[in-house]
């Protein structure tokens, strides 16, 4: 099933995980302008001949769960083959062993694709939630993902390049070093993860609601696709 | 470092005569002058930083809604800013249609205050955050409100009303704000009827009082006149994000200007 027609000189073919309701629209349309072919699929068999998979995502973790639980055996192979995975914002909590979310509807237990070890956790009470609106990013170490994105080190109060969020958990990952970027909201939290090899990362944000900042992200997303 | 205070403008879709989309702009939500093409008025304000759009169906008819689902595709397809779609959204399948179309968010405001489990079914399907709960909110300074402000040594209470402020509803609006956020609204968009069209500030008062009852954010709507008005909306009643519509639409200011004026004051923008 494909939305659109393969640009003429495409650098990636990537393909969106329709594993739900909601606005593809704009992810759909931001990896186009970064020069990917995009195809959004239903069905796994179409994840190996991808450069690239993207798993977006608005909602409940235990619904986004429950609503790619047919993929999961299809991206932990693609994972294995170390294709490019990309999650974003539910995408990329998603990628991670557990969340809060999930124990707080008192319904047990929903165990994330565990990528990145490690497990999403509510902001504190006091604080506005969700977290929604523009926040600088503090890029904390190298990854392709955020090349050419300025980090808060400038100086001022706002100094390093925004993205736009909207959440209201956010990922602690085991392990400090999966941590790309961070933002600050009351504390400080993971805006950018990635895994050791780092061919598994997210965003929170969402890149393509976050202007030229995003579409820089997303224009790394399909350089990191691009077959040799 | 943090969230960054936002200046959305909003831009009001009508038909014109021609059966086009055409945007308006209202004083006390009457009187509406014709001020452009609501694709291009995107593309400009993109330009000029706005941290997101709302677009407002005025028409509150089926040809109205059918334009602006075209307008939300073809500005979503080239603008990567948030898109908050509102008027005339009513069941959970125009909250479906209009974010497939491009939407981010959509603002509902009568069908809520008729059929508060909308707010709910909406949030359980689509998610908390694309659910945007608005009210047109007025004074009134009888004593069948539930939650009283001091407004110049009186004291009053906030009304929602419906049909672009002719109609009262007897709802008291924290108490109203309050039960949307427990049933699942994930943004709350606050409009006075009183400030509408004035150009003399946001109503302080009005949005405090939400601001102070509610962990969801907050944007303030009606009234401003110029980049002083937002800074107190942010600095005096705790507003997430303040609303603009003339004073961008006549081109009394930019965007920019309006937050290079807060930047200088200490206020956190996106610049």
């Amino acid at each position: 099933m494909s939305l659109s027609e393969p640009p003429s000189e495409a650098l990636a073919d990537v393909v969106i995980v329709d594993y739900g309701l909601g606005n593809l629209r704009s992810a759909t349309r931001g990896l186009e302008r970064a020069g990917a072919a995009v195809t959004i699929t239903d069905d796994p068999d179409d994840f190996a001949a991808a450069d690239g998979i993207v798993l977006p995502g608005v909602g409940a973790f235990r619904e986004g769960m429950e609503n790619a639980g047919p993929y999961r055996e299809a991206l932990a192979d693609a994972v294995a083959r170390g294709q490019p995975v990309f999650g974003i914002c539910l995408g990329m909590q998603m990628l991670l062993t557990s969340s809060e979310e999930a124990d707080h509807a008192g319904e047990g237990d929903v165990v994330g694709l565990d990528f990145i070890p490690g497990r999403n956790v509510r902001f504190a009470e006091g604080q506005k939630i969700p977290h929604m609106g523009w926040n600088e990013l503090s890029v904390e170490r190298p990854h392709p993902l955020v090349t050419g994105v300025e980090g808060s080190d400038r100086g001022g109060s706002v100094d390093g390049e925004h993205a736009y969020f909207v959440h209201s958990y956010y990922a602690v990952p085991d392990d400090d070093e999966a941590v790309v970027a961070t933002s600050d909201h009351g504390r400080t939290f993971p805006a950018v993860i990635a895994n050791d090899d780092g061919t598994v990362f997210g965003t929170q944000f969402h890149p393509e609601k976050s202007g030229e900042t995003g579409l820089t992200i997303l224009r790394n997303f399909v350089d990191i696709c691009s077959p040799p | 470092m943090a969230v960054t205070k936002r200046i959305i403008p909003c831009i009001d879709v009508d038909l014109d005569e021609d059966g086009n989309p055409a945007v308006y702009t209202g004083v006390n939500f009457e009187d509406l002058k014709h001020t452009g093409d609501p694709v291009e008025m995107a593309r400009q304000y993109n330009e000029a930083g706005a941290d997101e759009f709302v677009f407002l169906d005025i028409t509150a008819s089926a040809e109205g809604r059918e334009t602006m689902l075209h307008v939300v595709e073809q500005v979503a397809d080239e603008v990567f800013i948030p898109l908050t779609v509102g008027g005339g959204i009513r069941t959970r399948e125009d909250i479906k249609e209009t974010l497939r179309a491009g939407a981010d968010k959509v603002s509902i405001n009568t069908a809520a205050i008729e059929n508060p489990d909308l707010v709910d079914a909406g949030a359980a399907a689509f998610g908390s955050q694309c659910i945007v709960i608005s009210v047109d909110a007025r004074r009134r300074y009888d004593e069948q409100g539930e939650h009283y402000e001091q407004v110049d040594g009186e004291s009053c209470w906030f009304e929602c009303t419906i049909k672009g402020g002719r109609e009262g509803t007897g709802v008291d609006v924290v108490e109203w704000a309050r039960e949307v956020e427990s049933r699942g609204a994930g943004e709350l968009f606050v409009n006075s009827i009183d400030a509408d069209g004035t150009k003399e500030g946001y109503d302080i008062p009005l949005t405090r009082a939400v601001c102070d009852s509610v962990s969801t954010p907050v944007i303030a709507s009606s009234g401003c006149g110029g980049p002083e008005d937002t800074r107190e909306v942010f600095a005096d009643a705790d507003a997430d994000a303040a609303l603009a519509a003339s004073i961008f639409h006549f081109d009394e200011y930019t965007i920019r200007e309006v937050k290079e004026y807060l930047d200088d004051r200490g206020i956190p923008v996106r610049l």
